[in-house]
């Protein structure tokens, strides 16, 4: 039996259009042979939420470069719970300092890539870490 | 005599090569050598003398020996206050315009207090909701000396309409105010994203405001078309350089179709452009542009006065091109890329700060990037002759190459009709990203490098001191927002709003009744709200 393909929803929260690196890793994303979902820009949280309860998603990668983080992800991740799905793997990448990342990290936040991160790195750490949900 | 053919069959090919791709960061292979065969045209018909047709060595007589480019350092954020007095900081510091970063829901149209601003308040620009922020941020400055540049384009109506009435306020007569809105909203679908409502009624608002200030606020530059924001979201240095002309020629001939004279509004359009890494492409990129735009404006639109013919440009060195890793090497492509922008001939400049991949700059870094212009005007000499690499065999071949072939996707982009089709059809989205996505391959399989991120790398970072935003100052916006809200006459508010919905249906120029809603304390958010109604919102496409 075919392996089931991860399911990953690529989301650009907040106003800015900073889209560069999202479409980068949703098509290196695709490309590595995963099923990838792009939200399109200026997503608020609650849509997020639903796109990845819709999509059944396995994994939610955002990125953030609006200086936003702290506000946005915690606020995903609040409402993947409410929806039942605390389960679904968060990650992301953006201009986050350290410490936030670090902080991030504690609230569930499996992993941020920051600039110069490759897209084989971040292919690599999708498949090693995200799991299919049940 | 020697050829270049054959110097470079009888002597080049046994020569020492590195094993690496001799190639420019837009990926245009470069010869070895460039010699006078490369050198195309005759001199008056393709270079010509500096402040004459075609303007490929400068748009003015004397360049830098007559007057110096304005050193424009790009500044804001969180509230009023703070913007004001780095304002007054820079001023101090000697630089000669203001350039003004709004906050994102600034400018995406929403207010301070709106669901969507949710901690994006004063955090990448200053927020402005109301005429009572524009006052607190123009605070003790003469808007009638000062020129004042300000990057907002789908709210951009607004914040014009607030900048005036400002003036007004100050006893400033619009005919004496001068500026720079960047109000390029073609480029927004395109690179930037920030949109409201979709292309068509978008570009009839950019439209609005050309007319408005060729006769009313007749030293604004309504438009500034743009190539920056083109370039930092991937694209190659050709593509930069053919979209935004593109976007331009549509600006021009949407003002031509609305009755305008081309005179009597094209000498207020300017540019701005990314300044990248690449030495040689960024020049050659820039004179070619000034070379462009004069025969277009002259041949396709029968331009006659000759300041329409005349591409006058902002620049900003690549933001893109700065680095997380080792900022303080940023220091050093900046430096270069500004020089890049001054042998180009711009007008006026922004360097970057090296800690803006980072935060926004420190005080501190935005000096160093200031400094880093005076050096390059008052130290190094390049100021004293104009176009010092015109002649340049090297230059006037990348000269030649950038402009046929940006030329080439400006013929492509005239058969689908100009770029607003083109916008509507995807094609220079598509462009971009497949721009964007090769080089980042390259970059990972080391056929382009990046030193301190693909080599030159250090195990450990040293990190730098970066601005941090009080979280605080959020809420006191909002309070100050909603208060003002509460306490103004809420009647002339919704008097002023339904004018402009009917200036949005009617087709009357949006511009006056916007300038009374702002009087009457009408903010960015309702006004925008309007054009959400009555245009209908544009969402993203989100092609991959």
């Amino acid at each position: 039996m075919a392996e089931k393909r991860l399911r990953i929803l690529v989301a650009k929260p907040g106003l800015d259009g900073h889209d560069r690196g999202a479409k980068i890793i949703a098509r290196a994303l695709r490309d590595g042979g995963f099923e990838v979902i792009y939200t399109g820009l200026h997503q608020t949280p609650e849509m997020i939420a639903e796109a990845a309860v819709q999509e059944d998603v396995d994994a939610v990668g955002l990125s953030i470069l609006s200086g936003a983080h702290m506000t946005l992800f915690p606020e995903v991740i609040r409402l993947l719970k409410e929806k039942g799905a605390d389960d679904v793997t968060i990650f992301g990448g953006g201009i986050i300092p350290d410490e936030d990342a670090r902080k991030l990290a504690e609230m569930g936040v499996k992993r941020i890539f920051t600039p110069g991160a490759s897209t084989e790195d971040i292919i690599k750490w999708v498949s090693e870490t995200v799991q299919p949900r049940q | 005599m020697t050829t270049k053919q054959e110097w470079l069959e009888q002597s080049y090919q046994s020569a020492k090569e590195r094993p690496v791709r001799f190639t420019t960061l837009s990926d245009m292979a470069v010869e070895p050598l460039y010699t006078p065969e490369d050198l195309k045209g005759e001199y008056d018909a393709v270079l010509g003398f500096p402040g004459a047709y075609p303007y490929t060595r400068g748009v003015y007589e004397s360049m830098y020996r007559g007057r110096l480019w304005t050193m424009r350092q790009f500044a804001g954020f969180g509230l009023a206050e703070d913007t004001n007095q780095r304002f007054h900081f820079l001023l101090a510091q000697g630089q000669d315009g203001l350039s003004t970063a709004f906050d994102m829901p600034t400018l995406m149209g929403y207010d301070a207090d709106s669901e969507r601003a949710i901690g994006e308040v004063g955090r990448e620009g200053v927020s402005v909701s109301s005429i009572h922020d524009m006052a607190t941020l123009f605070d003790r400055i003469p808007v009638g000396r000062v020129s004042t540049s300000m990057t907002v384009n789908c709210s951009a109506s607004v914040l014009l309409a607030a900048y005036l009435v400002v003036a007004e306020r100050q006893g400033v007569p619009w005919e004496q105010v001068s500026g720079t809105i960047q109000n390029d909203m073609l480029k927004e679908y395109i690179a930037q994203k920030e949109w409201i409502c979709p292309p068509a009624p978008a570009l009839r608002v950019v439209t609005d405001m050309v007319e408005f200030c060729a006769r009313k606020a007749p030293r604004f530059h309504p438009v500034s078309i743009s190539g920056y924001h083109i370039r930092e979201a991937g694209s190659t240095a050709i593509q930069e350089l053919a979209f935004t002309i593109a976007d331009g020629l549509c600006y021009v001939e949407d003002a031509v179709k609305r009755g305008l004279d081309v005179d009597d509004f094209a000498p207020r359009l300017s540019f701005f452009w990314d300044i990248h890494v690449d030495f040689l492409e960024e020049i050659a990129k820039l004179r070619a542009a000034r070379r462009m735009w004069a025969q277009l404006m002259k041949e396709r639109f029968g331009a006659k006065n000759p300041r329409s013919m005349m591409l006058r440009t902002h620049a900003q060195t690549a933001g893109v091109s700065l680095t997380a890793q080792q900022p303080i090497n940023n220091v050093v492509r900046v430096a270069l890329q500004a020089m890049a922008g001054v042998l180009g001939g711009v007008q006026s400049m922004h360097t970057n700060s090296m800690d803006e991949t980072l935060a926004l700059p420190t005080e501190q870094s935005v000096m160093i990037a200031l400094r880093t212009q005076q050096i390059i005007a008052e130290e190094t000499g390049v100021t004293n002759t104009i176009d010092p690499l015109g002649g340049s065999y090297a230059v006037e071949a990348l000269t030649d190459r950038i402009e046929a072939e940006a030329m080439e996707y400006i013929r492509k982009i005239d058969e689908m009709g100009g770029m607003l089709k083109a916008i509507e059809r995807g094609y220079p989205q598509r462009e971009i990203a497949e721009a964007a996505f090769n080089y980042q391959r390259q970059l990972e399989q080391g056929i382009k490098t990046v030193v301190g991120v693909n080599k030159f790398s250090l195990p450990e970072e040293i990190a730098i001191e970066v601005l941090k935003i009080d979280p605080a100052l959020e809420e006191r916006q909002i309070q100050r927002v909603r208060k003002m809200k509460r306490e103004r006459n809420g009647k002339a508010v919704k008097e002023s709003l339904k004018r402009v919905a009917e200036a949005c249906r009617s087709g009357e120029n949006l511009m006056e009744p916007i300038c009374e809603a702002v009087r009457r304390e009408t903010t960015v958010g309702e006004i925008s709200d309007v054009f959400r109604t009555e245009f209908g919102v544009y969402k993203d496409p989100a092609w991959i």
